[in-house]
């Protein structure tokens, strides 16, 4: 299996790693013909605007949004989860905006309120959660099904393909989420 | 703070850094500013009142800004927003925490306020970023508790070569311990002036243990492709931004320049039409020296 790991900015290398020790192959999107033969995307944690801004100047971001709703695979972390999001703080979206949820960027503001943090994720069991000037789900569409709660917000969702996650199992170092996503998504 | 929140906390502020990577944190002085930097797709942007080149120009003491003119900056950005303080000024350092600032800059683009001893960084919950020439300043700015490392370079010069230097040297000293026997390190640690536990970290893991990004000169896409390819993990843009002549296209390209530093076609397109280049003045023909600022 071919995982595509979009690489423009943020903590990709860390996915990758994780990716292969769980025996996937990895490519890193940097350009259009990297996204060729693609059997997976996963979209790390950065900077959103960052990411968001070169994924349009690149000319990435309609194949990706198209391969998307084709149905290839997709894991969005924290930035990952913002690009996937529909809707950000309320607002329409202009990334690729293919998952029927609403984010709340910065959610739980800067840096100082970044946390470390356990709880259950459906299907897996109790995984650590790193959450670095994180988002959460305010609200989430038809056919979405929410898979972790911290303090009553949603902070992991899974519609078809799509797999969003608020926090960093890449910095936490626990591959299970990573797991279930090759297994299940 | 207790060891477990402790670790919790070094944790998230080497995490911070790490969201970072492969990015562009551009200084800027006012929200304007901020906001085009935001727009040219910078990762986090370093509030300052006056930019290294204007600092060197105006000589005199250079303090932390203005708390109020961070504040607006905060209010410009939705990206983190860094801020620097003296070396070993504590209180500035405090303030900057106190009004939650994402990262803290113990920089020597500022006049030292201590010519010894620098802050204790393991006190702050805010992660610190640390300037290091070389492999031995990098650990023990980590040893102090930075969760993040710069280059030094020459800030305010657009001239690159010291932050070439310092890359190469930090890049050449972490292959070097790699090569060395496990019997070896003690001595290593001795003559690089650090905690062995940090040498051997080193050795294991062929990287230091956070991020380190490129710092001082880089003006121009090229500078940005060069350093990562130099093994830069992102690049701190100073002055050759807003000293330029067309500072959000410049801002644009460079930020291209560090995602695409390994294709050349990429950078010679981003290269064209950029307008004037800061003017600069090279390293070797300057007053003050900087990168000497705290060792």
């Amino acid at each position: 299996m071919k995982v595509g790991v979009l690489a423009l900015q943020g903590a990709f290398i860390e996915h990758e790693k994780m990716l292969k020790s769980l025996g996937a192959e990895t490519v890193e999107i940097r350009q259009l013909p990297d996204i060729d033969g693609i059997d997976a995307l996963v979209l790390p944690g950065g900077e959103s605007t960052t990411v968001g801004k070169l994924l349009k100047d690149l000319k990435l971001l309609e194949p990706l949004k198209q391969k998307i709703e084709d149905g290839l695979p997709v894991f969005g972390t924290c930035a990952g989860e913002i690009l996937l999001a529909e809707k950000i703080d309320g607002k329409a979206s202009d990334h690729l905006a293919t998952m029927p949820i609403d984010v709340k960027r910065n959610a739980y503001g800067r840096q100082l309120g970044s946390f470390n943090t356990t709880a259950e994720f459906n299907g897996i069991g109790k995984v650590p959660m790193c959450f670095i000037r994180a988002p959460y789900i305010t609200l989430v569409g038809d056919g979405v099904e929410v898979l972790a709660e911290v303090d009553g917000k949603i902070v992991a969702a899974r519609y078809k393909n799509q797999l969003a996650i608020s926090f960093h199992p890449e910095i936490s170092g626990d591959s299970s989420i990573h797991r279930f996503f090759l297994e299940h998504v | 703070m207790p060891v477990e929140e402790n670790q919790d906390r070094i944790q998230l502020n080497r995490g911070l850094a790490q969201m970072l990577k492969g990015g562009v944190i551009m200084d800027v002085t006012n929200p304007e500013q901020a906001k085009i930097a935001e727009a040219a797709g910078a990762c986090a942007v370093m509030a300052l009142e006056r930019i290294p080149a204007d600092i060197r120009a105006a000589g005199g003491v250079s303090r932390m800004s203005d708390p109020a003119m961070i504040k607006g900056i905060q209010k410009a950005v939705s990206i983190p927003v860094m801020a620097k303080c003296r070396i070993g000024h504590i209180a500035e350092a405090q303030i900057l925490q106190a009004i939650e600032i994402d990262y803290i800059d113990e920089s020597e683009v500022l006049s030292p306020a201590d010519d010894v001893y620098h802050i204790d960084k393991t006190q702050f919950k805010v992660p610190f970023v640390c300037g290091a020439r070389d492999l031995g300043e990098a650990l023990r700015r980590i040893a102090e508790g930075a969760a993040m490392i710069r280059t030094k370079g020459e800030p305010g010069t657009g001239d690159v070569v010291q932050a070439v230097r310092h890359m190469r040297k930090i890049n050449k000293q972490i292959h070097d311990l790699t090569s060395l026997r496990d019997d070896e390190l003690f001595e290593a640690a001795k003559e690089l002036q650090v905690p062995y536990d940090l040498v051997k970290s080193v050795h294991d893991n062929g990287k230091l243990p956070v991020v380190n990004f490129a710092a001082g000169g880089v003006a121009t896409p090229a500078d940005a492709a060069l350093m990562m390819q130099l093994g830069a993990e992102g690049v701190f843009v100073g002055s050759g931004i807003f000293k330029s002549g067309d500072p959000a296209k410049r801002a644009d390209a460079i930020v291209k320049a560090v995602t695409n530093y390994n294709d050349p076609d990429v950078l010679a397109k981003l290269s064209e039409n950029l307008g004037e280049a800061m003017v600069g003045i090279n390293a070797d023909e300057i007053q003050t020296i900087m990168e000497e600022r705290g060792k």
